[in-house]
């Protein structure tokens, strides 16, 4: 039986049917062709699929759609405004925060709420922070140092 | 990984979630399906409907009354984390919802959700038994109370009868003075225990006089290691005791073996998981 969604994603209202046992990363991508969000492990472990739902970070592979229905959304495509990256793009950007970039999509929803949640985290809040977010390339390091930047790049701004 | 086909209802009250779950043979209550969800993709749940809990308001709170924090089925991990009235009054718990899977998991899993689904390794449990908490169970024809002990039967095996939905869990408000420590040794690339022990510790003048003790992960189900609890209380505080009394913590149980862990390594790390954990507790005064 197929359900009709109203969602809003990163701003814009979109209204679709759908089977509900289609996941929130499905419609993401397919439905909205939102390909910034990206599909990792499908088993809810490595965090590639990172959205903010309501504003908390989720993992879109672990949400039906029709679970989202009537509720707000961001993805890593919400995150940029009128071409000027976002402070914690900048920041990975600076940093060397990511090497093939896998990851950098959830890695950085993750880091949007761990910053709003605590503005100003020590290196363990931040580690804590990103424990959902799996990253096979960087070692994290220049993660960390990414997500401290941004927190004094929100500080200054 | 695609779930098979199901029926999905979002129901806005309890009673209509209890109708519709008494309607469908196949139905399956939806919680914040950190576990559900997964185990449907691998195909290891097919429910022909799900009843999701989700907009159901009165589901989700935390209030203090008659000397407990009453906590909402719908009540994520990231809220009891996070809430000022569990930190203060059952801070065990508090402690143990930070553990549980990752930032993401907790902001979608529940505590009704996660003490149905099981897990004999779940964190919570260890809290909850060493905290002597109990579960409201609703169904249409009534509702029951039942202590957490003798709700978890064995692995993703409850007292949950057909028909019938978890609403609330309740938790006696800590005792004063009552030290607490939660400490896990995880595996990693599941984060789930592969020893994890709640522990509430009351001292005074140097002798401990209370003690509660539970695991997770050792076993086929969480449990109260009442053994090491009856070595502790009345010895004096300190590292010998802890060690000796920690020695007891699997006695009576059968050690789970998998491919994270041997049932002898498991007992060995129970022992030295309890230890340490009395000593968190005391360190923490």
């Amino acid at each position: 039986m197929e359900k009709t969604i109203r969602v809003k994603v990163n701003g814009r209202e979109y209204e679709r049917v759908v089977e509900p046992r289609l996941l929130l990363v499905h419609f993401l991508r397919e439905d909205l062709e939102l390909t910034g969000t990206h599909i990792g492990c499908e088993t809810t472990v490595c965090g590639a699929c990172t959205v903010l739902l309501e504003g908390r970070s989720v993992k879109a592979c672990s949400i039906f759609a029709v679970q989202a229905d009537g509720k707000e959304i961001t993805t890593i495509e919400g995150m940029a405004s009128h071409g000027d990256m976002h402070a914690v793009q900048e920041a990975f950007w600076n940093e060397h925060g990511l090497q093939c970039g896998f990851c950098t999509p959830g890695m950085i929803m993750s880091v949007e709420q761990l910053l709003n949640d605590n503005a100003n985290p020590t290196k363990d809040e931040i580690r804590h922070g990103i424990e959902g977010n799996l990253c096979r390339c960087t070692g994290y390091q220049h993660i960390i140092n990414a997500v401290e930047a941004a927190a004094k790049a929100k500080a200054g701004a | 990984m695609i779930p098979a086909r199901f029926e999905y209802s979002a129901p806005e009250t309890l009673s209509e979630a209890l109708r519709l779950l008494g309607s469908d043979g196949e139905a399956k209550v939806l919680a914040g399906g950190q576990s559900l969800v997964p185990m449907m993709k691998f195909r290891l749940a097919q429910p022909g409907h799900l009843i999701d809990l989700a907009r159901i308001p009165d589901l989700n709170f935390v209030a203090e009354e008659n000397g407990a924090i009453r906590i909402g089925a719908m009540t994520t991990h990231n809220q009891v984390e996070t809430s000022a009235l569990i930190r203060e009054k059952c801070p065990l718990l508090a402690k143990t919802a930070a553990h549980i899977g990752d930032v993401q998991v907790r902001n979608r899993g529940t505590i009704g959700g996660s003490v149905v689904h099981a897990d004999p390794a779940a964190d919570y449990p260890a809290a909850l038994l060493a905290m002597e908490a109990k579960v409201k169970l609703v169904s249409a024809s009534g509702e029951r109370m039942a202590g957490l002990d003798e709700f978890l039967v064995d692995a993703l095996t409850t007292l949950l009868e057909e028909g019938e939905i978890l609403t609330e869990v309740h938790v006696p408000l800590e005792r004063a003075g009552v030290l607490t420590a939660y400490r896990t040794l995880v595996q990693p690339a599941s984060g789930f225990a592969m020893a994890g022990v709640g522990v509430r510790l009351g001292v005074e003048n140097g002798t401990i006089t209370f003690a509660r003790v539970a695991l997770t992960g050792v076993g086929s189900k969480p449990y109260r290691a009442t053994a090491v609890e009856q070595a502790l209380v009345g010895q004096g505080a300190g590292a010998e005791t802890f060690a000796a009394a920690a020695a007891h913590a699997t006695d009576g149980v059968d050690a789970l073996s998998d491919m994270h862990a041997s049932a002898e390594y498991r007992v060995n790390l129970a022992a030295v998981q309890v230890r340490r954990a009395l000593e968190d507790a005391a360190g923490s005064a």
